[in-house]
């Protein structure tokens, strides 16, 4: 089983050569810890900045230059700020590669979840309905079950949605699932993990091919 | 060159009353108009709708006209981080909407530039389009946004002249850029004034016409909320 590094890890190995990446909060950011060697990669952040680097060195903060998640960071060389209409113009319109975000559920069909749970938790959508909306490839980063033990892949999200059919691929602490026409299709087992503990975990359908190997994480 | 400087946030703010509809610049805390939320604070103008991506913290940015309850109405993409904000919305004292930030921001720019709406991909088959007219283009849905109006904008720059050009810094700029000219009155505040000739045009974030009065803020705390930092 993965921990949320894991995950990160895990996800990084998704990213290609001159790939512009959006990381929303929580696990996504993480992984821009793990950049594999000899790829050259600019992570956008929807506040307006490309090229984000690193948190700055203690006391070189600077209350002008945070990410989407109010952190203060640091800029890449060839890094950019740009207003809020034109970083979502980045979005909308394609320009940035790869979405990787969090979800609370996804459904079989990649409908997402992320953003309300009614009469507990309205924090709002932020930039993740443009997100998901627009992107043409969104990775969901999440623990395969929420903190109660129930399932976060679902045949139907119950809670309001962020987006419908959108989800391309989910990884979890228990496995890696691309989203097909007929329902998560398991691709990838997490090391020590089994495929009946996937399948008890999953309420969503699940298709399974052969044997399902173990992820590589390094 | 046409002066828009005004002299301070007093003569800056003159006009606001109950019931207008304000935007606000800023993501969080960073790039928020500080000044002017503080005039409207003391001048405890009632029953407004606040158009701005947050709703501040507590005891800082709107989390300090919340505490006054002078907000009516918030439109915002995201409220976390608020206490005061989250008990007045699920207490039904305090109204939101609750809109994509991509949407919030073009709602802006089409205000700004003369589109009385626009069609955007955001939100189709959730709950923010309900309502609203959604039709396909090249075998995908969209739903129809309008654009925004208010009364007054008011945003934050870095730097700035007499004739009101503006230049910002770092992501202090957000939503301040979108929402000058979407009001019929925008009120940029700045760090510095400097005189007409000094900025390069060729440097100038937004022109001086979307702005109708500049003045050069005081006191700024840019308050940070999260500070974080790698050791050496």
């Amino acid at each position: 089983m993965l921990d949320k590094n894991g995950i990160a890890k895990r996800i990084a190995k998704e990213l290609e050569d001159g790939y512009f990446v959006n990381l929303g909060i929580g696990i996504p950011t993480l992984v821009a810890n793990y950049i594999p060697d000899g790829i050259a990669v600019e992570f956008q952040s929807e506040n307006g900045v490309l090229g984000m680097g690193p948190f700055p060195y203690e006391g070189e903060e600077d209350a002008d230059i945070i990410n989407a998640g109010k952190q203060t960071i640091t800029t890449m060389p060839g890094a950019s700020f740009f207003d809020s209409a034109t970083s979502f113009n980045m979005i909308r319109g394609q320009h940035v590669d790869l979405t990787i975000l969090g979800a609370m559920e996804v459904a079989e069909n990649g409908d997402i979840a992320n953003w309300k749970i009614p009469g507990m938790m309205v924090k709002g959508m932020g930039g993740a309905m443009d997100l998901v909306a627009s992107a043409e490839n969104i990775i969901v980063a999440m623990m395969h079950t929420n903190r109660a033990g129930a399932s976060k892949l679902l045949s139907k999200c119950s809670l309001p949605l962020t987006g419908v059919k959108c989800v391309k691929k989910v990884v979890t602490n228990l496995a890696v699932l691309s989203i097909t026409e007929d329902g998560f299709k398991l691709l990838e087992r997490a090391p020590g993990v089994s495929v009946e503990e996937i399948e008890k975990a999953t309420e969503g359908k699940l298709i399974i091919e052969g044997n399902v190997p173990e992820m590589v994480l390094d | 060159m046409i002066r828009k400087i005004v002299n301070g946030v007093q003569e800056a703010t003159e006009g606001v009353k109950d019931d207008m509809t304000f935007m606000l610049g800023g993501f969080g805390l960073c790039g928020i108009p500080e000044n002017a939320i503080a005039e409207l604070v003391r001048k405890n103008i009632k029953g407004l709708t606040c158009i701005s991506n947050n709703a501040g913290v507590d005891d800082f940015g709107l989390g300090l006209l919340l505490q006054q309850k002078q907000i009516k109405k918030m439109v915002s993409s995201y409220v976390g981080e608020n206490d005061e904000f989250e008990r007045q919305m699920l207490s039904g004292e305090l109204d939101v909407e609750l809109i994509p930030q991509g949407t919030l921001a073009e709602r802006c720019r089409a205000a700004q530039g003369g589109f009385p709406a626009f069609y955007t991909p955001a939100g189709y088959g959730t709950e923010v389009a309900e309502g609203k007219e959604t039709r396909e283009f090249n075998g995908k849905m969209y739903i129809l946004e309008e654009a925004f109006k208010a009364d007054f904008a008011f945003v934050k720059a870095w730097k700035g002249d007499e004739a009101g050009n503006l230049i910002f810094k770092g992501t202090a700029r957000n939503f301040n850029p979108c929402m000058c000219g979407a009001a019929k009155i925008t009120v940029a505040e700045v760090e510095e004034i400097v005189p007409a000739g000094t900025l390069d045009p060729d440097h100038i974030h937004i022109p001086g016409i979307f702005v109708q009065r500049i003045f050069e803020g005081k006191n700024y705390e840019k308050r940070i909320e999260q500070r974080t930092v790698r050791k050496r």
